[in-house]
């Protein structure tokens, strides 16, 4: 599906280095190419440090590359843009404002009259389920439905791009499954680009169409692993258990490596006092 | 039912004993040189009676409000102002600092030389009690916003000015409000002083008058009516916090 058509996002030989005046140069992702083409679900995963809050921050126009360039849509991300947008794990939702107002926030930032704007928003609001819940401020909302609120935000403004940083890791199990289910089922709609961090492998393999997997120290793109699986999924498949499987292993290996280097730092430094 | 006791029966019980340990207390001395609560409360009526104290308490509110109203103009656009500008903060950090441990009394002696005796050496004695509270509670509230909320605001593209007025505002608006709460107690405080030093009317004149006659049981009656009217005014910015609290959803759904 990937053949032939020109990447939505790119990153060439994007990396991203700090200046610490107590550690010199802390490499967060090390130069690296990552394509994702239009319509894509992409998960990004791996153990932290691995620098994917990085990568999605920008591909989100939140940072600069130190190195290298983030090309969307062919051109250089420089600022962030209402097309793409994110949604963070603690939800980012103005607290003094009810659920519908937060919606309309985003709708009025883009210029939408204001007729239009209600239209839109509660149409977004229903499309999660809460349309009963317009005029509730956040904190009358549980996690799940405050991420609800969040989505229906972002996609009330139509963008063409969705970044996701560790979206349902605040949430009780239960919850994160419905909300998976529901984002896939939103994404049926309309085919919507969704960079989707998680430290969660098995909600990797059940949502994303390609799972890439990072590893640390320093930050970097380990590997690609493609889920060809039609979507609803099933968890109990045993075609699902493979890639479940496979990606298990694929990370075991990065996390050992990562155990193994952190180790050997470890002995450097205890080597280093003992002069 | 029991919580409702509670809150009202234990109040009242605890003002019954202080009037009591009052009362005791008093009545080991003479009415002059310390008055028990009875005194006190005829001195009051006899205030009222000499059309006195409606007229201190109205001038005495009426120079606390335009001070007040002042204090809020200046120090809550300046406290956005550089609650957003981290460098005009540190510029201005140390001047802050130096003037804000000097207690708005120590200006009183400027205050007459460059305004005479009359409302305005009060009023800026309650203005000098009140800002500094202000300020840096504005400065605080505003620096204190959550980074999440600039990224969402920035993501969705809103213009400098919905940034401000949508965004910082409503932010900063619970911590502005405990700014104005203490602000209120400090310059309530500083009232009394004010107007002991430099004006010819109000509550604090009222206290330094009876002073000046020995009336002892009007300067209580003046402690007392002070009292009364800070704990009024603090009841009333309170009421207006807890509704500000609930719509931002702090303290939770009570």
């Amino acid at each position: 599906m990937v053949n032939g058509r020109t990447p939505k996002i790119r990153l060439l030989n994007a990396g991203k280095s700090f200046h610490t005046s107590s550690e010199g140069a802390h490499v967060a992702l090390a130069a690296g190419n990552l394509d994702i083409y239009e319509g894509e679900f992409v998960c990004l995963v791996g153990p932290s440090g691995c620098g994917k809050s990085t990568v999605i921050n920008l591909m989100a126009g939140f940072e600069q590359p130190t190195e290298g360039s983030v090309l969307i849509d062919g051109k250089p991300v420089l600022k962030p843009d209402p097309d793409r947008i994110m949604i963070f794990q603690d939800y980012g939702l103005f607290p003094w404002k009810t659920a519908l107002d937060n919606i309309l926030f985003g709708l009025k930032c883009r210029g939408v009259s204001k007729t239009e704007a209600k239209k839109r928003a509660l149409a977004a609001l229903s499309g999660v389920g809460l349309s009963a819940w317009a005029q509730r401020h956040p904190h009358e909302l549980s996690g799940g439905m405050k991420q609800r609120v969040a989505l229906a935000r972002a996609l009330a403004v139509e963008p063409s791009v969705l970044f996701m940083d560790e979206p349902f890791a605040a949430l009780d199990a239960f919850t994160r499954l419905h909300l998976q289910e529901e984002l896939l089922e939103l994404r049926k709609k309309r085919k919507i680009t969704i960079i989707f961090v998680t430290h969660d492998l098995e909600e990797a393999v059940y949502l994303g169409e390609r799972i890439v997997l990072m590893a640390p120290n320093p930050g970097r793109f380990e590997n690609n692993i493609t889920i060809d699986l039609p979507y609803p999924r099933d968890r109990t498949d045993k075609h699902f258990d493979h890639y479940r499987k496979k990606l298990f292993e694929a990370f075991d290996l990065v996390h050992k490596e990562a155990g193994r280097i952190r180790k050997e730092a470890e002995e450097i430094q205890e080597d280093g006092s003992g002069i | 039912m029991a919580e409702k006791i509670q809150k009202f029966l234990l109040p009242t019980l605890a003002v019954g004993l202080f009037l009591m340990i009052w009362q005791y207390a008093a009545s080991h001395y003479t009415p002059e040189l310390f008055p028990g609560p009875t005194h006190v409360f005829q001195a009051i009526l006899e205030l009222i009676k000499e059309g006195r104290l409606w007229k201190d308490i109205t001038i005495s509110l009426t120079r606390f409000s335009i001070a007040y109203s002042i204090a809020v103009t200046c120090a809550i656009p300046l406290g956005l102002f550089l609650g957003r500008c981290r460098s005009c903060l540190r510029a201005i950090d140390p001047v802050v600092q130096l003037l804000r441990p000097i207690s708005p009394i120590a200006w009183f002696p400027l205050a007459v030389l460059w305004f005479g005796i009359g409302n305005t050496p009060a009023i800026f004695i309650i203005f000098m009690a009140a800002f500094f509270p202000m300020l840096l509670a504005t400065i605080s509230a505003v620096r204190s916003i959550p980074a999440i909320n600039y990224k969402v605001a920035n993501n969705f593209g809103a213009k400098p000015a919905l940034v401000f007025l949508g965004i910082i505002i409503p932010a900063a608006f619970p911590g502005i409000m405990t700014g104005l709460h203490i602000a209120l107690g400090t310059a309530w405080i500083h009232l009394v002083a004010g107007e002991m030093l430099g004006a010819d009317s109000g509550l604090g004149y009222l206290i330094i008058d009876a002073r000046n006659f020995l009336r002892t049981d009007q300067i209580m009656a003046g402690m007392l009516l002070v009292g009364i009217l800070g704990l009024l005014l603090n009841k009333l910015i309170t009421i207006g916090e807890q509704v500000i609290n609930k719509q931002w959803g702090i303290n939770g759904q009570r």
